[in-house]
């Protein structure tokens, strides 16, 4: 492989990660605020099917954008109300809709499939963009890149480094102690499911109008899922987030380059990939193999490589919470 | 009071007709009459005696897969991987029709429902032991199953078990006669499929009611904590109720290969793994109930596979219908939860 092409591969990946990154992120903030919102997967197919539509209707994919963002809000809202509001299981909700999400995408988008549509334009960064080699992977790219790049940054000052983040966080970690210092901590799940909800509808969006455009039965089908793998394997940060979605990204091309290599092992073994990675992943994360592992590190290290590697979920996730 | 406990009688179909009328809006957004979409949807469902066994048909494997996750659900697990479980039970029933000829056809049957009961079950150990062991969430693994179970029906099709015609992603070539389930007056139904469901029923039924197990299995999904300081081994129940779940589940994707279809086909298993999970829910996680609204389900997918080939409506309306139906069941079903809430809310204020 010569250098131009592993640019181009590079910066492909970089553009087929994005909706990831920003689904992830969207999650991320839901799930630190202490809800699981399990719809990913349908609401981004609606998302993607709305998106799609609107653009295409109005001739503008912000528009599109904006009808995928509304969509995420709605199935946010009924996973915030379902859980939070009448107390019943977040997960049984966000199951329903995941199912409800993908046959009422086929249903409403049936006059749709596999037509031509506006497509999100390339736009490159003046002076990044002329940075060898890093310029053409990073800023050479669609604005959907740099809204993720711009969606990570941000996600983490807010989490780690504001007020209203901290607030956040400790209506995830300790309710009830957050409570006790007179935050809302429900009002704030709701507006963090929602405010998480409508980022994953841009993520589906960013599908049908730039990074698989166009719509078909099941356009998105699986990446909602792989997205929740990710924000776990992301430990419920959006820099290492934004890091997983990237690796699948790259798993992804690479499965695509071996196989034009090996033309003789069945395409279907590639399709396997992402699936026996998101195993791997969640097992690596979960057991004790990383502890061991950190363990065989030097001393020194091992603070840093345990504040990376370790996971730990909000510790209210998924809890429903009464005040009193 | 009189007026406030009919109220709450009749509440029930509240969420029904609103999970209807949602349906009807839909469809009037595309032009269609809803009154005869619904009836197009009946006469596609009960319309003639080869519509009503088709129903019967598609009905057993998905009350096997339920009552299994009824022990799943007990057990306090998320067994997402049915579908994989399904998928798996398939290809185990497909292997022995395809490659081991037995002297007669009973014991060809057995061997292939054996067969596919134990692939169903591992596959099921599988995210259990991925559960216990590797601490991962029984939805992740069973999503990660359910996709490579798919892959792999799909290597199956186009590579080892490839018809001698040519490699099409249809499915492999028709098994013989003998190999298949006795099937009912040409149609898809096998009556022997029914008695498989009615033992299932009793066994879940007692092994929920009047066993230690479906004891253990209750403590165990109602506090998991404190069934283990009872001495409930949380591992061992825990792969035994996924095992139990996939042997059934195994068992349904034997009777979709060898009554539904007659050969392994590419989606083999419709979906029946996930729409068991929404009869579960809205049985609320009773027996009872379960047949019935299994029933009901079947009859809205059969109908609406008509529908589309009537009206040229995608047949996703059927899932519409019953993904709505329990949505709406779930968020309203209960109306004194309803109020409860609402009280205390104000008492907060």
């Amino acid at each position: 492989m010569n250098e131009p092409e592993f640019v181009r591969v590079l910066a492909s990946i970089i553009l087929a990660s994005s909706p990831l990154i920003i689904a992830v992120c969207g999650e991320t903030l839901t799930e630190r605020a202490g809800v699981v919102n399990l719809s990913l997967d349908g609401t981004m197919l609606m998302a993607a099917m709305t998106g799609f539509v609107i653009a295409l209707e109005t001739d503008s994919v912000w528009f599109g954008f904006l009808a995928g963002a509304i969509i995420g809000m709605i199935f946010a809202a009924i996973v915030a109300f379902g859980s939070i509001t009448l107390g019943k299981s977040a997960v049984a909700v966000g199951f329903v809709l995941t199912l409800l999400g993908d046959d009422l995408s086929a249903f409403l988008g049936q006059n749709y499939t596999r037509i031509p549509g506006p497509t999100v334009k390339h736009v490159g960064i003046p002076i990044l963009e002329n940075i060898p080699i890093i310029g053409p992977i990073f800023f050479d790219q669609d604005i959907v890149v740099y809204f993720a790049y711009i969606l990570v940054a941000f996600s983490w000052w807010y989490l780690n480094r504001t007020q209203p983040g901290l607030r956040l966080r400790s209506s995830g970690e300790r309710p009830d102690a957050a409570f006790a210092r007179g935050i809302s901590v429900n009002r704030l799940r709701y507006l963090y499911t929602i405010v998480g909800g409508s980022l994953v509808g841009i993520a589906g969006a960013a599908y049908s109008l730039d990074v698989k455009i166009g719509w078909s039965d099941g356009h998105t089908r699986g990446l909602g899922w792989i997205a929740l793998a990710i924000v776990i394997f992301g430990g419920w940060s959006p820099i290492r987030g934004a890091l997983g979605a990237i690796l699948f990204g790259a798993t992804k091309a690479l499965a695509t380059i071996l196989q034009r290599t090996f033309p003789e092992v069945s395409v279907v073994a590639f399709n396997a990939i992402p699936w026996l990675l998101m195993i791997a992943v969640l097992v690596l994360v979960g057991s004790d193999i990383t502890e061991r592992l950190i363990m065989l590190a030097p001393q020194k290290m091992q603070p840093a490589l345990r504040r990376w590697l370790r996971i730990s979920p909000p510790m209210a996730l998924g809890t429903t919470f009464v005040e009193k | 009071m009189n007026t406030k406990r009919i109220a709450s009688a009749l509440w029930p179909i509240v969420p029904i007709l609103g999970a209807l009328l949602f349906t009807s809006g839909l469809l009037l957004l595309f032009d269609a009459s809803p009154l005869e979409a619904f009836q197009s949807m009946f006469k596609g469902s009960f319309g003639d005696q080869s519509k009503t066994l088709s129903v019967l048909a598609f009905w057993i494997p998905l009350t096997l897969c339920s009552l299994g996750l009824l022990i799943t659900f007990t057990a306090g697990l998320w067994n997402i991987g049915v579908e994989g479980q399904i998928i798996l039970g398939s290809i185990g029933a497909s292997w022995i029709a395809l490659k081991v000829h037995a002297p007669n056809a009973f014991l060809q049957i057995t061997l292939e429902l054996i067969v596919a009961m134990a692939a169903g079950a591992l596959w099921a150990a599988l995210s259990a032991i991925l559960k216990t062991r590797g601490k991962v969430h029984e939805i992740f693994s069973g999503l990660a199953l359910n996709n490579l179970a798919i892959i792999l029906t799909n290597y199956l099709i186009s590579g080892p078990w490839q018809p001698p015609e040519g490699g099409t992603f249809r499915g492999t070539t028709p098994f013989p006669d003998a190999a298949l389930l006795p099937r009912f007056a040409e149609s898809r139904f096998s009556p022997l499929s029914l008695v498989f469901l009615i033992i299932a029923l009793v066994i879940v039924f007692v092994a929920l009611r009047g066993t230690f197990w479906g004891l253990k299995l209750k403590a165990l999904g109602k506090n998991p904590f404190s069934a283990f300081l009872l001495g409930v081994s949380s591992e061992k129940e825990v792969i035994l109720a996924m095992m139990f779940c996939g042997a059934l589940a195994g068992l349904g994707g034997a009777v979709r290969v060898l009554s539904w279809f007659d050969s392994l086909r590419q989606s083999i298993s419709g979906g029946i793994g996930f729409l068991a999970l929404l009869v579960v829910m809205l049985a609320n996680y009773r027996l009872i109930w379960v047949p019935f609204i299994a029933f009901f389900f079947s009859a809205v997918l059969n109908g609406s596979i008509t529908l589309q080939l009537r009206t040229q409506l995608h047949s996703s309306l059927g899932g519409i219908l019953t993904g709505l139906l329990v949505l709406f069941v779930l968020l309203f079903g209960d109306p004194k939860a309803l109020g409860l809430r609402r009280k205390k809310e104000e008492q907060n204020e």
